[in-house]
């Protein structure tokens, strides 16, 4: 079983975000940190792995600076090798442009199954592992709350707003993990030193058979026109109880319409 | 001159401070109130490598320098004092004499527990009436040549760790017929009686308790060392020691540091923040003084000792300095928070409570001074 996990390395979520006023993209000059959104998918890849009795988990990350961090966290949690893409002539790629590159490295990898999270933590678009999964026209299964491998398929419990699907499909597959799918492990020293020697490979656009047209500013579909800051929320209304409390809180909420 | 950690500390420091924060953090408090050992956050950090971190891999270990060990200590204590000395006290107190001073036999059969967490090691130099003058031990072994053990009699007092339900093993010092010599005593050997844990001003999730030594026969295959040479052993232990304390003293002045300047920005008073007033912004200004000098002291000693230089004086003026730095940071943190800061609810008032035993344990402030007026020749 061989399971490719697509890591973003996003700037550290314990600072608030910056975004260049002229372009309007997220400022990644910093250090870059492994995505916590994708430490679910690294942790369901080396359970799924090791269940199947074997096999290799392979991360894909693009990053700019030839970012590896991130990467090295993961592969200090167990992951076997590494590609990250980096490039100038990527700065400005919108989620599609990135697809494109993300698609290329993994068909390198020839995984039996690749993973991502539903939305990295900082873009959140939400629709990067879909169109990786159209471009390598495979099948895809988003907002997996469980994921077992039985054969040559994958079954998933997919959450829905109301509960979730039972969803089976033959392999190979891309899935999308929810935070939560599995508790990722902390990297011990013993990970973080034996990461040093996992292999990461870097690649350019030009070794995966794309030009500098197809993604970057050039290949980018979209562009941020705009950014406006989000209004700042009202103060909320303080019911003080005296005795009434319950009544007033259900006057609240039936004037909310929710009950 | 290189004043960096190295990628893999400062990637390993990130994973204690996220465990920390996560697993301990939010715990802390109500361990403390209901005097709780969290065994199984203690099995976590284990699994986390925590426990085996400065040893071998073939015993268990993670084969990490002592720089590592101080930094992951400091990042525990940031959060929780009690936490940090449980693991201090097991990788420092529990598996290092086992490890320095063990043959083969003794390691291989207790260290791969030990390091791993799924047991702990405890250390019992201190009797009741033998604490900074560690040579008056009256614990008393005796060889009984027929049997051909170990006879122990006597008691020993404050022994962190010794009563855990996972306590494997603890190493004791006692008079024999060729002077101080230690013992290795597995728990639950008949005539090792573990007193109920100690009330105690603080460490409260911290396990500490006396023990009496009756009669108490071990194979002499446990001598620990040489016969004769248990004090200077121990005494050698425990120049590690005061460094991972001192380490232990960063992380609970760094944790003042940082809820001291945020409350100071928060809390408003005459119509404006606290830290406004110079009164309390200088406390803050002295607090990182406090903090950026210890951790220099304590960096040095760990880095003389994974150089193999002599770093006993360093080690004492890392111990000295920064468990003092400590204590008046969480004073002064403290007194930033106001009443605040005397109620249980805040982590100052913990750390507050937690920090005294620092100039205390491991060599009091006034045993360091010694051995650094001795180091410098004076007649004391
Ligand atoms: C504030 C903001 C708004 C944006 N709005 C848009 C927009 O409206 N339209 C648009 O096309 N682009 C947009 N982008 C750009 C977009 O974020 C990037 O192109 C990004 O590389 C992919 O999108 P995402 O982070 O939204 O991915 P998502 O689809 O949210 O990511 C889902 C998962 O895919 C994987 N993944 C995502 N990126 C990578 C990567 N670089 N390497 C490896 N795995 C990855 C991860 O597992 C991730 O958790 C925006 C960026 C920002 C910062
Ligand atoms: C919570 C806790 C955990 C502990 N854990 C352990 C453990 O795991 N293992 C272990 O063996 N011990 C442990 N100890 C014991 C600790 O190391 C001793 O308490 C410490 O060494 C001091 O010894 P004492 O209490 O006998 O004080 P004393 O030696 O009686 O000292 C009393 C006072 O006299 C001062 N003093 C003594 N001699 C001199 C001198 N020559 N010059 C100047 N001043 C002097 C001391 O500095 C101190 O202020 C622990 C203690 C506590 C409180």
């Amino acid at each position: 079983m061989n399971i490719a996990v697509c890591v973003k390395q996003v700037p550290d979520t314990a600072s608030p975000g910056r975004l260049d006023p002229t372009t309007h993209t997220l400022e990644r000059s910093g250090k870059l940190m492994l995505d916590p959104s994708d430490e679910f998918g690294v942790e369901m890849a080396l359970q799924l792995v090791q269940a199947a009795g074997g096999g290799e988990v392979t991360l894909v990350s693009m990053a700019p600076h030839g970012e590896i961090s991130g990467l090295r966290t993961a592969l200090a949690m167990g992951a076997d090798k590494a590609i990250l893409i980096s490039d100038e002539g990527l700065q400005g790629s919108d989620a599609l442009g990135t697809a494109k590159v993300l698609a290329k490295a993994l068909q390198r990898v020839q995984a039996d199954l690749i993973l991502a999270a539903t939305e990295s933590t900082d873009g959140y678009t939400g629709t990067l592992p879909v169109q990786v999964a159209e471009l390598l026209g495979l099948p895809s299964i988003t907002f997996a709350k469980r994921v077992r491998i039985e054969g040559q398929k994958v079954l998933v419990d997919r959450q829905t707003e109301t509960g979730f699907d039972e969803v089976e499909c033959p392999l190979p597959a891309l899935v999308t993990v929810t935070a939560g799918v599995v508790e990722p492990r902390y990297p011990s020293f013993k990970g973080i030193m034996a990461a040093k020697s996992r292999p990461i490979e870097q690649l350019k656009v030009a070794d995966l058979d794309l030009s500098t047209d197809d993604v970057g500013w050039h290949g980018a579909g979209q562009e941020i026109v705009s950014v406006e800051p989000a209004e700042a929320r009202q103060a909320g209304e303080i019911v003080v109880d005296e005795g009434d409390g319950h009544e007033r809180i259900v006057a609240f909420l039936e004037q909310l319409k929710v009950i | 001159m290189d004043f960096d950690l190295s990628d893999e500390q400062e990637s390993f420091r990130k994973v204690v401070k996220d465990f920390a924060e996560a697993e301990i953090a939010p715990f802390a408090e109500q361990w403390d109130r209901d005097h709780t050992f969290p065994l199984e956050t203690v099995k976590a950090m284990g699994e986390l490598g925590l426990f085996g971190l400065p040893f071998p891999e073939e015993y268990g270990g993670s084969g990490a320098d002592f720089t590592t060990m101080c930094v992951a200590i400091e990042e525990l204590a940031r959060v929780d004092s009690s936490m940090a000395v449980t693991v201090e006290a097991g990788v420092g107190l529990g598996a290092n004499p086992i490890f320095q001073f063990g043959n083969e036999d003794q390691r291989q059969t207790w260290l791969p527990d030990l390091c791993s967490g799924r047991a702990l090691g405890a250390f019992g130099l201190t009797e009741p009436d033998a604490g900074s003058d560690a040579g008056a031990t009256r614990t008393k072994a005796a060889l009984d040549a027929s049997t051909h053990e170990w006879v122990l009699d006597g008691s020993k007092a404050f022994i962190t760790n010794s009563g855990t339900p996972i306590t494997s093993v603890i190493t004791v010092t006692a008079r024999a017929e060729a002077g101080i010599s230690a013992f290795i005593v597995p728990a639950g050997t008949k005539g090792l009686v573990v007193e109920p844990p100690y009330r105690k001003m603080g460490w409260h999730a911290s396990d500490t308790h006396g023990l009496r030594l009756e009669a108490c026969r071990v194979p002499d295959g446990n001598l620990l060392g040489e016969p004769g040479r248990g004090l200077a052993q121990f005494l050698a232990i425990l120049d590690d020691g005061r460094v991972a304390i001192a380490a232990l003293a960063v992380g609970v002045a760094q944790a003042c540091l940082e809820h001291s300047v945020a409350y100071a920005k928060d809390r408003q008073a005459f119509g404006g923040p606290i830290g406004r007033n110079q009164a309390v912004a200088f406390k803050c200004a002295d607090m990182v003084v406090a903090v950026e000098a210890a951790r220099n002291l304590v960096y040095r000693a760990a880095w003389l000792k994974d150089h193999g230089r002599p770093f006993k004086q360093a080690a004492a003026v890392a111990k000295l300095f920064a468990t003092e730095a400590a204590v008046t940071a969480t004073r002064e943190a403290t007194q930033i928070f106001g009443g605040y800061g005397f109620m249980d609810e805040t982590p100052v008032s913990r750390f507050y409570r937690d920090a005294k035993i620092l100039e205390i344990g491991e060599g009091t402030s006034e045993v360091q001074r010694l051995v650094l007026a001795r180091g410098l020749g004076l007649p004391v």
